[in-house]
């Protein structure tokens, strides 16, 4: 498979942040502002039944009573929420792929996705979500032969209410946490997957999410239900075009792995970080959940290079006996971004096991927290995990911080936590220059090594990704 | 020993007048060496006196500030070039303590490596298969286990492991002119045998070896054309091979005497 050294050569020519162009697309966009009228007007907007209108107000209200978490090792403005639209789409809708706009379609392949090499290369379905609303699906039709549904979320309100319904908010319910709270009132869009009992996913399910219009919050939902005995791969990859004020983006992801089931749920996160004097960039206050019933697994791989504050905490719920949560997570922050990223592992079942394995990297004048809750529940009996949590420091002016959680109510577990952090060595530097390595190249290179166990994780064409994004991110860092 | 010199043969690398300090400290101090190809050169002293600064300064260390004086390096200036641009000019350096590299095979580094210089030199990259091949043949020369080249670099090596692998990586380069920094130093004799056979296999014609080392015995192995002795900074006396076997009868107080008289 080819990562060839020309790629990441002509990747590290492009100084700026790559993906930072805006698309002129007409789209239609409420005035700012959030009150019960946006949220009723949002629900109508998509027509939806009144059970998620109430559920969406429902959520409104215990969003008015919250007040935002403080506890993260982050600081940044606080986002002023009357001052953001809750829904933009774009204004034409599209019957076919001829119909997609072709300034769309030029978006698309300035990020390398484009429709036409999607469908003819890759075998990688996409659900392209540009500002909230689904343009393009594909491949709908090879999953329909399998019954596995693939759709934007709006669609599937539509046309499977019984799964939505049964399942939102069953793992992260809109009382979790304040940005849970926001989500679950005024969700715009997302992806929705159905892998039906026994039927294992033939191809990587892929959603490329793009915040595309100024001072637009985004505000994605995504479920993913893999039913008794299946599997599926689920990819998300994230890029946004460069911006001066800050946007907010507030996901919520909840994954459902029946009895048997197992999902992999990789992403690759490349928001906008801020410019290098600390200027703008993404917000990103995600909540991920997954809920493991008997003998499934749900495994989390993340590579997070973008926005100018993560606050990401992917976890799993072990709820049925022998069911096993893995986490795999790069965190890299530049300049003066952000990230308060790990991940919580809650065992109740009896012989369940996690493993997390997070791996962070600070330059420049970041912060780059790891925070992690292991619980064992006095039920869960043998319960396991293993936390391997390393820093990696690049410079004299970053941090790198480590806060782990363990409560553990059953004498029978067994709990491991290695925690280690480096500063990247100048020996090892001149070690590849001395062999005709650049600097750059070096620096790619010992921290792709540093991160092999994460990526060796991820899907290749994702891993692939990761590496080049990797190296952009950490262009000049050594200090 | 000029005139032991054959004419056609070119010079590889012509150092004049080194002055180079490390932290404010002077180290280098006025050295002259010139090494040409097909030949083996040995730089022996005591301890301080300035080899592994010789070292550092040739292939480009930070920290290391040269003060003073030239040097060639097959006709190029060597000291304008950033340390991995002498790399792929030809210079290889055999650390005294080889690098660990967690994450990074050995195989994926020194096809880094290769393909840096090839495109440095406008040829195309190694095909994987080449590459395979070339690593097979070049893992015999130091007895490098198959593993070993698939495992981190140096990452859990023994120490003559390490050793083995500075030269294996040697011959996967193939350098204009290799410098090796107490490769001996940390071997067991057996390894020691290993490490010299497989320099010696390397050597030929068109290229040159610079042996940094504190004993003889390495040389009783790897037969060098000069003996250099350095002392406070400069290269205080030069000889035949006899000289290293002097040297180890006499000690370096000798020399230091002979100097100051």
């Amino acid at each position: 498979m080819g990562y060839t050294e020309e790629e990441l050569a002509n990747d590290l020519n492009n100084k700026e942040y790559e993906f930072g162009f805006t698309s002129n697309i007409e789209s239609e966009k409420f005035p700012v502002g959030l009150s019960e009228e946006v949220v009723r007007k949002i629900s109508a907007k998509k027509n939806e039944p009144d059970w998620l209108l109430e559920y969406r107000l429902n959520a409104f209200k215990i969003w008015q009573q919250m007040t935002e978490p403080k506890w993260a090792h982050v600081t940044y403005p606080k986002p002023k929420f009357q001052e953001i639209s809750y829904y933009a789409a774009p204004k034409k809708k599209y019957e076919s792929w001829d119909d997609v706009d072709p300034e769309m379609k030029a978006t698309m392949d300035k990020l390398g996705i484009s429709m036409e090499e999607q469908k003819k290369l890759t075998g990688v379905a996409v659900d392209f979500v540009m500002d909230s609303v689904s343009v393009a699906t594909s491949f709908k039709e090879k999953l329909g032969e399998l019954n596995i549904i693939f759709c934007s979320f709006s669609e599937a309100v539509q046309h499977h209410p019984e799964l939505v319904k049964k399942y939102l908010g069953s793992v992260v319910p809109s009382t979790d946490n304040f940005y849970a709270a926001l989500n679950s009132a005024v969700f715009s869009d997302g992806s929705f997957c159905y892998i039906p009992k026994g039927v294992r996913c033939p191809m990587e399910l892929s959603t490329y999410f793009r915040i595309n219009e100024s001072g637009t919050g985004q505000f994605e939902r995504t479920l993913v239900v893999a039913d008794e005995g299946s599997y599926v791969s689920y990819l998300e990859g994230c890029t946004a075009p460069q911006r001066d004020e800050n946007q907010l983006h507030a996901a919520v992801v909840e994954l459902i792995a029946l009895d048997n089931a197992e999902i992999k749920y990789s992403t690759v996160q490349n928001w906008f970080p801020g410019d290098k004097e600390g200027k703008g960039g993404v917000f990103n206050f995600v909540t991920k959940r997954g809920m493991c019933n008997t003998n499934s697994k749900i495994s989390w791989t993340q590579v997070e290079t973008g926005s100018a504050v993560t606050w990401k905490y992917p976890s799993c719920i072990l709820k049925g006996d022998n069911s096993v949560g893995e986490f795999y997570s790069v965190a890299v922050t530049n300049n003066y971004q952000q990230a308060d990223t790990g991940t919580k592992m809650i065992h109740l079942g009896k012989n369940t096991k996690s493993t997390v394995i997070s791996k962070g990297i600070s330059a420049g004048k970041s912060q780059n927290s790891y925070r992690g809750l292991v619980q064992i529940s006095n039920r869960a009996e043998n319960a396991r995990n293993f936390t391997q949590c390393d820093s990696l420091l690049m410079s004299d002016e970053c941090g790198a911080h480590t806060f782990p959680y363990i409560e553990c109510n059953n004498k029978s577990a067994r709990l491991e936590h290695e925690a280690t952090t480096s500063k990247i060595g100048e020996d090892q530097i001149f070690y590849c220059q001395q062999r005709g390595i650049s600097e750059e190249k070096a620096i790619s290179l010992i921290v792709n090594g540093y991160c092999k166990e994460v990526l060796n994780k991820l899907p290749m064409e994702f891993a692939v990704e990761a590496q080049k994004l990797l190296a952009i991110s950490l262009e000049n860092s050594v200090g | 020993m000029q005139e032991l010199r054959k004419e056609k043969m070119s010079t590889l690398l012509e150092i004049k007048n080194l002055h180079a300090e490390v932290e404010g400290k002077q180290i280098l101090k006025g050295l002259n060496l010139t090494v040409r190809a097909g030949e083996v050169h040995a730089i022996m002293g005591p301890n301080g006196a300035g080899k592994s600064t010789l070292a550092a300064v040739l292939s480009g260390k930070e920290g290391y500030t040269v003060t003073a004086g030239t040097a060639l390096f097959d006709g190029a200036d060597l000291f304008a070039l950033e340390a991995d641009e002498r790399a792929k000019e030809g210079l290889f350096l055999a650390f005294q303590y080889p690098v660990e590299i967690p994450g990074v095979s050995n195989i994926n580094f020194l096809r880094t490596a290769i393909n840096e210089i090839r495109a440095y030199r406008k040829q195309e990259p190694v095909s994987a298969k080449d590459f395979m091949a070339l690593v097979k043949e070049k893992s015999k020369l130091v007895e490098l286990k198959d593993n070993l080249a698939s495992r981190s670099v140096n990452e859990g090596f023994s120490g003559g492991e390490k050793k083995r692998n500075e030269i294996f990586q040697m011959a996967m380069l193939e350098p204009k002119l290799a410098i090796l920094d107490e490769t001996d130093s940390g071997l067991d004799i057996d390894a020691l045998r290993i490490v010299a056979s497989g320099v010696n296999k390397l050597k030929n014609a068109g290229n040159a070896i610079v042996v940094i080392t504190h004993y003889q015995r390495l040389l009783d192995y790897i037969i060098p054309d000069f003996v250099h002795v350095l002392a406070d900074g400069r290269i205080v006396k030069t000889g035949d091979k006899s000289l290293a076997l002097e040297l180890e009868e006499k000690g370096y107080d000798w020399i230091n005497t002979a100097q100051k008289v």
